[in-house]
């Protein structure tokens, strides 16, 4: 019966170890043909040449970067502005259209954002934010909302109440309740909307495909792209997996450092795909 | 692409009269309220309101990217009958299907593997859903590269075993089947997530009940697991249907919807309607017909996912 088990333990262990190196393995491929392969090292062995090579491509990975980490820090900001305040107002408070509102922002969910790109790419136009990031950020802030809000809203629905109403003995207003006596409670909601907001715009790809135009506004999913599309047929994949391998260490590690609250997410009966 | 939750109003009422009952202090909220869902009050309007009310519009005009739009009524969707999108409609159809089949059961398998905690569950678990910390397009840029670079890692491992060179994304099939591993590989780890968090909210009486009662393994998964679980079956569905119907990313950057463009999805379509021919009017009524498609079945999804919550 004991032999049964361990033999039944080790099995387990290798079919979940075989598993999970085909999950691991595309990556760890690409990471080392980014350091090995085509051109990697003049000498032909290990070397960062594929880096360099991506670092001088085209506006400069930089500029990239540096779009790439605008865009997401704005995207993290305008959805904390919107979400915090609402999710306390939607949790706590009574206030005229408050469920038009809420039904309204969940509709975001129920219309596939795809089909309104078309739309906000003049609506954009007409408000002076085409191949604008800040446009960007604001059309990404829109998508997060539904999570967010839902999120936030939990949060602060699963303080309990008896918070607010020694608040309110104490003098306090609803809004200095809000900031004083709830807002530290609803740190984790706040950190996974935060990495669920970063994770999102970071690696968002139809949207600034379509709102960007000028390469020196590209985000690094669409300059990735454009470099695979190669100059004269000729990909270069050394540079292509550099630049992959860029653009995934900042997600790789906020994802394995907040893994706790990328999972929140799930738990919390907020979600969107 | 879905909520689960009671409506907004059913938060509980504090039944002690405090000062949060009196007028003043009612008005004070009101106020707060106000000002507090403003942004969320702004956002959805500009960004979300108006250009949906712009798309409905759009979809009645002659709307080139540049110059002067005007009315043409039913025009863009009589244009919809083009054989390219019917061959697209019909596309995403079989890949949304292909893909939600394979993606379930994979995910089940995933997770059945790792619901009960034994030394390294945690670190199985982070190794599967690890991808769905990578964007979709960078997802396809690595699978680009193992597919289609003879010395990658995945060729060379074929190789030894004296399969290749693979033809992967040069066919039609071939494209399919292979953008479909990599849509497994990026999102196989996220739905698991979803059923773990299910199979972890079923009580362990439960089954300790059905074990009682006798009921063998097979027994117990078809009769209390797969029961039970039906809410985040439900909402894996949701979220694997509406995604492969709006799938971009992966054959843009994979594929670019070739080979002889076997596989242009409905949303790449749409995409080469608006930004490659330049035709908004015919773009924004493919995408009212997408949108009405998907609400339509989102609504029936949704309808279910709630009769199992309230069970």
């Amino acid at each position: 019966m004991k032999l049964r088990r361990t033999l039944g333990a080790t099995a387990w262990h290798v079919v979940s170890i075989v598993i999970a190196v085909a999950f691991l393995l595309p990556l760890a491929w690409t990471l080392w043909s980014s350091l090995t392969d085509s051109g990697a090292s003049p000498d032909g062995g290990f070397g960062f040449a594929n880096y360099s090579r991506v670092v001088d491509y085209g506006s400069g990975l930089g500029t990239y970067v540096l779009n790439t980490g605008a865009v997401a820090l704005m995207t993290v900001a305008g959805v904390l502005v919107v979400s915090v305040p609402a999710g306390y107002a939607f949790a706590r408070l009574t206030f005229p259209g408050k469920n038009v509102l809420f039904v309204l922002a969940l509709a975001i969910l129920m219309v596939p954002y795809a089909t309104i790109l078309i739309p906000l790419y003049v609506l954009l136009g007409w408000i002076g934010l085409q191949d604008s990031l800040v446009g960007l950020a604001l059309v990404l802030v829109m998508l997060q909302l539904p999570f967010s809000l839902f999120m936030m809203r939990n949060s602060f629905e699963s303080l309990p109440r008896e918070l607010d109403e020694a608040a309110y003995v104490d003098g306090c207003t609803s809004r200095t309740a809000f900031l004083k006596v709830l807002l530290p409670g609803t740190v984790p909601g706040v950190v996974t909307v935060c990495l669920y907001a970063f994770l999102a715009s970071w690696n968002e790809f139809i949207a600034p495909l379509i709102f960007l135009t000028d390469g020196s506004r590209f985000t690094l999913p669409v300059a990735l792209v454009s470099l695979r599309s190669g100059s004269l047929g000729q990909v270069d994949y050394g540079a292509l997996q550099a630049g992959v391998i860029v653009s995934a260490i900042p997600c790789l590690f906020l994802f394995l450092l907040l893994q706790r609250y990328y999972v929140r997410g799930f738990t919390s009966g907020a979600l969107k795909g | 692409m879905v909520t689960l939750a009671a409506p907004p109003d059913a938060t509980p009422r504090t039944t002690r009269r405090s000062r949060a009952g009196t007028s003043a202090h009612l008005a004070e909220q009101r106020r707060t309220g106000l000002l507090f869902a403003a942004p969320t009050a702004l956002v959805v309007g500009v960004v979300f309101v108006l250009p949906l009310g712009l798309l409905f519009w759009m979809s009645l005009n002659d709307w080139p990217l540049i110059g002067v739009s005007k009315p043409n009524w039913g025009a863009n969707f009589a244009g919809l009958s083009d054989p390219l999108f019917v061959k697209a409609a019909g596309f995403t159809l079989v890949y949304t299907i292909v893909t939600t089949v394979v993606l379930s059961a994979i995910a089940l398998g995933l997770a059945l593997l790792i619901q009960q905690a034994r030394p390294g569950t945690a670190l199985y678990r982070t190794a599967f859903f690890i991808p769905a910390a990578i964007g979709i397009s960078s997802s396809a840029l690595i699978f680009y590269g193992l597919y289609t670079q003879p010395t990658s890692g995945l060729n060379e491992l074929l190789a030894t075993f004296g399969i290749g060179p693979v033809a992967w994304i040069a066919t039609p099939a071939g494209a399919f089947w292979s953008t479909l591993l990599l849509v497994i590989w990026r999102f196989s780890g996220f739905f698991m997530l979803i059923l773990l968090t299910g199979l972890q909210a079923i009580p362990d009486e439960v089954y300790e009940a059905a074990r009682v009662d006798g009921a063998g393994p097979m027994r117990t998964f078809w009769s209390v697991t797969v029961p039970l679980l039906r809410p985040s079956l439900a909402l894996m569905l949701i979220l694997s249907v509406t995604g492969s119907v709006l799938a971009f990313d992966q054959f843009y950057v994979l594929t670019s919807g070739g080979p002889d463009n076997s596989t242009v999805t409905l949303v790449i379509a749409l995409y080469r309607k608006a930004f490659v021919q330049y035709d908004l009017g015919t773009a924004a009524a493919l995408s009212v017909v997408v949108l009405a498609f998907l609400l339509v079945l989102n609504l029936a999804q949704f309808a279910l996912l709630r009769r199992d919550n309230t069970k």
